[in-house]
């Protein structure tokens, strides 16, 4: 079963913005898109490890810093002809409270 | 309820329109599709590898019928749904065997026929054109038991058709009916050394010939041909390749109005508003249109007209020409005859079988024909197209842009000649063999596909050129390559220009703003358009225009260069590339404290500290502006360094203090925002130390005064600047580096550095704006200072200790 755990409110992540959640084992990106919609992700591009959570977020999708891979926020898949997957971490909000999955 | 599209014409520019359509407006339309022949959409223009065997007809589908399936497209294919008739009024069309379908709107697609020469005979088996699956069936049909086929024209086409049948093992005769072969592409030398050519490879041909009658074997099918001249040929084949006609039977039929083709404006749009028309069916402000690349255009056109966004407009582009026949390089463009007011350079090497001619009017190329040795087709094209002004590389132009120096980024190695597993994309690693397999395999048309397919050219960017080439070499004239208005990106049918006049015609000052008001098909943007128009604005709106960070790459929000491992790289400025022993021990005491792995010396005469966490950058920040230092910008579409040599304040040689020029021109520039990074350097003399003829400006000194160059780059293309001009003072040295600067950040695209501004816009241009024109130079200038006044805080200093975007450096949360 997994455990919900408080991990900050909507407004310390910036609207197309994105900030960390560091773990023993990984960090995780959380990002907050236009429509105040939260996603969290392993903090890690499947193509060469770039920080997602430096990417620009752009509709429900992120753009790695460093080749340009595009992600998809809801499933962690790239897209288009790239393939690979980053692992996604359920999130949700209490109001304004942002809930991690961990 | 959904509008229903009825489109009539199975062919490459009706679904190219259904396939634009799809993208810009994918649930508008019921869409339907008449065509008459049984297959999917094919790639009509590679029917002449398929006769030739290099090909087959499952290589050339573009879109099969499990494709209509899934965009739920309605496909009537096949000899019994030819349309035969229209109700305007009822707004219904009706196809031979009784399928009637109502629509909302029509798109006539039906292409053209080929025009078969009335001789007596025409009408024999074994009389045929050469235009669709069938007349291949039936010409490899022929190949397979019969000797001698006869080809009537030796145009583009004919020729084409030739090869294949010689390949499947035929003797082929080709008749022409002037004594030069491809005349609509070629001038009479070029001709003549095809002819040859083709000759050697076992054509036959008969030139400025006269066909008589076509006769039979008395059972109706063909034994020969007579010529006025009384000469017979036997043969069991003959295929007329001497044009097409616009197919508008059915159009005038239902009284729509025709000339040569089916009108329309120039929104593709035809005398009833409710029925639009593309491809070669059509005639557009007078033209009509055989090859691929204007169709693609229209189809884009009347694709967002149909999508109802109605904003694109089509106008005719020139076109260019190559012939696919393995082994001969030909490539034609333009208007290639001279007359009293255009002159023409010629080379020409028989023994190499090399020939190139450029035709120039008012120091512009009007038209090429290049034989034997095509590399540089698509630059003189691309010339041609953009009016460049040709006057200053006159004397070495027909050798080709390579003896112009390793100058911009239009991909000149001679790419063609390469091996396969030659790397075209050092970013991703993708080879030449992989980017042509894919072209072939996947039929891709346009650099977006490529990029997408194999993302060669999808990271830097730098190797584009070569990487258009590459398609431009494989698909001939099909490429549609160098549209010189290209969009910013997907999110918009837009280009650079296009974006930057609306910003302040309608007072744009916000990226939605922006993004809602040229309705964007992602209302966020992407990372390319995003940062794009961040620039834009800021550019547009000095001090009144926040920028945006999220708009921002990495780098420039942070302030400082991600590495591979997710560290960055930190740069103070040293202005001019000077420093102090009080500043170098703080760097060191920096580079200690924060356990700098790498302390490395900069090609700009910088030190670059290698390897600091994120969450280092504002304590070390803090450190080094303690220490007086501010950000070197070393990762940002900004001014980057200005490099110094030590100049007459020591050097026997120099002749004006560069150092202190270097130290006063970066004071004034440092801060401001560019298109792409911009360099600077300084010379005390013409001996040059710093380099300054490979910056996007430099600054060298002469015994009189300062010398300016523009457009220098020292990357991948090595670009030599352009003398600019000489001044004597230096506040002269000043204005003309602030104009400069201003205009190029008016007027450049977002990611583009001087070096191809400069071959887009041409020397002569900026020499009429800012050399000749000193009112404009003045207000150029005027401008640079007025935005500098708000962009010389120090980013460093505001995150270090002003608490501006701190959450940006901190993580959300520790979990244990």
């Amino acid at each position: 079963m997994s455990n919900w755990i408080e991990i900050g409110n909507l407004n310390d992540i910036p609207p197309l913005g994105s900030r960390v959640v560091k773990t023993n084992d990984v960090d995780i990106a959380v990002f907050r898109t236009a429509n105040d919609e939260v996603f969290a992700l392993r903090d890690q591009c499947p193509h060469k490890h770039g920080a997602l959570s430096q990417g620009i977020v752009h509709g429900n999708r992120v753009t790695c810093p460093l080749h340009n891979w595009v992600i998809s926020l809801e499933d962690g898949e790239a897209q288009g002809h790239d393939t690979g997957c980053t692992k996604t971490f359920n999130v949700k909000l209490d109001g304004e409270t942002i809930l991690l999955a961990v | 309820m959904k509008s229903k599209l009825v489109v009539i014409g199975n062919g490459m520019a009706g679904m190219r329109t259904v396939e634009e359509l799809l993208k810009v407006a994918p649930e508008k339309y019921d869409i339907t599709v008449f065509g008459a022949e049984p297959y999917g959409n094919y790639n009509r223009i590679m029917l002449s590898p398929v006769l030739t065997g290099e090909k087959t007809i499952e290589e050339i589908m573009i879109n099969d019928l499990a494709w209509y399936e899934e965009n739920n497209i309605t496909l009537h294919a096949g000899a019994d749904k030819e349309v035969v008739s229209i109700d305007r009024r009822k707004k219904t069309v009706q196809a031979k065997d009784g399928t009637s379908v109502s629509y909302d709107r029509l798109l006539f697609a039906t292409g053209s026929n080929p025009f078969i020469i009335p001789l007596p005979g025409h009408e024999l088996n074994g009389v045929i054109a050469f235009r669709d699956i069938a007349d291949v069936d039936t010409m490899l049909a022929v190949a397979k038991k019969k000797k001698n086929a006869v080809i009537i024209g030796g145009g583009l086409l004919g020729l084409e058709a030739a090869n294949g049948l010689m390949k499947q093992g035929m003797n082929v005769t080709v008749i022409h009916n002037v004594d030069v072969l491809m005349n609509r592409q070629l001038d009479q030398p070029s001709a003549k050394l095809l002819e040859q050519s083709l000759k050697e490879r076992g054509l036959t041909f008969k030139l400025a010939a006269a066909s008589k009658e076509i006769h039979d074997d008395g059972k109706g099918n063909v034994t020969a041909i007579s010529f006025e001249d009384g000469e017979k040929l036997a043969t069991d084949l003959i295929v007329m390749a001497v044009g097409v006609r616009p197919n508008i039977a059915l159009a005038q039929k239902v009284g729509l109005h025709c000339d040569k083709g089916i009108f329309v404006n120039d929104t593709m749009q035809t005398y009833d508003p409710s029925i639009y028309a593309v491809g070669e069916c059509v005639e557009h402000r007078g033209d009509t249109f055989g090859l691929v690349a204007p169709l693609f255009e229209q189809a884009k056109v009347c694709a967002n007209h149909l999508a109802e966004h109605g904003i694109a407009n089509y106008r005719s582009s020139a076109v260019a020409t190559k012939l696919k026949v393995t082994g001969i390089d030909l490539f034609s463009a333009g208007d290639f005859h001279t007359d009293e007011n255009s002159e023409e350079i010629v080379f020409q090497d028989p023994y190499r079988g090399v020939y190139k001619k450029v035709v120039i009017e008012d120091n512009k190329i009007k038209g090429t024909v290049l034989y034997g040795d095509t590399m540089d087709g698509s630059w003189y094209f691309q010339m041609m197209k953009d009016e460049t002004d040709v006057s200053e590389m006159r004397d070495r132009l027909l050798f080709g842009q390579a003896h112009l120096g390793d100058s911009g980024t239009q991909g000149v190695s001679a790419v063609a000649n390469l091996p396969d597993n030659a790397e075209i994309c050092g970013c991703n690693g993708v080879c030449k063999g992989d980017i042509v397999n894919a072209i072939a395999a996947e039929s891709l048309f346009t650099l977006d596909d490529v990029r997408d397919a194999t993302k060669a050219s999808a990271s830097c960017g730098s190797c584009t050129g070569l990487v258009e080439q590459l398609i431009a070499d494989t698909l001939g004239s099909d490429f549609n390559e160098t549209e010189k208005r290209k969009s910013i990106c997907r999110c918009t049918e837009y280009s650079h220009d296009e974006i930057r006049a609306a910003i302040p015609r309608n007072e744009l000052k916000s990226f939605h703003a922006v993004s809602d008001f040229l309705e964007f098909s992602s209302p966020d943007g992407c990372h390319v358009c995003r940062p794009a128009i961040n620039y834009y604005l800021l550019a547009q709106w000095p001090g009144e225009y926040k920028d945006d960070s999220r708009s921002r790459f990495i780098n420039e929000r942070s302030h400082a260069n991600i590495q591979k491992d997710n560290t960055y790289s930190v740069v103070p400025r040293m202005w001019g590339g000077l420093t102090t022993p009080d500043e170098l021990r703080a760097i060191a005491d920096a580079a200690e404290k924060y356990n700098v792995p790498t302390v490395k010396v900069t090609g700009g005469q910088r030190i670059d500290l290698l390897g600091v966490a994120k969450e280092d950058l504002p304590k070390i920040w803090k450190d080094l502006n303690n220490a007086g230092m501010v950000s070197g910008h070393a990762y940002g579409k900004s001014l980057r360094t200005v490099k110094t040599c030590v100049g007459s304040t020591h050097c026997r040689f120099g002749t004006q203090d560069a150092m202190s020029m270097g130290v006063n021109v970066e004071k004034m520039s440092w801060g401001s925002w560019t298109p792409a990074k911009f360099k600077i350097a300084v010379s005390g003399c013409p001996r040059n130390c710093a380099e300054a003829t490979i910056k996007d400006f430099g600054v060298v000194a002469v015994d009189s005064g300062w010398e300016l160059y523009v457009g220098g780059n020292g990357g991948m293309k090595v670009r030599v600047s352009d003398f600019l001009t000489k001044v004597t003072t230096d506040e002269e040295v000043m204005e003309y580096a602030g104009a400069f600067m201003q205009m190029y950040r008016e007027q450049g695209h977002h990611n583009e550095r001087t070096a191809p501004w400069i071959e887009r816009v041409g020397l002569n241009f900026i020499k009429d704006e800012m050399v000749e024109n000193e009112t404009q130079r003045k207000e150029f200038y005027a401008r640079f200072l007025e935005s500098q006044k708000y962009a010389q805080v120090d980013p460093w200093a505001e995150r270090a200790s002003k608490g501006v975007d701190v959450i940006d450096f901190v993580p959300l949360k520790q979990i244990n």
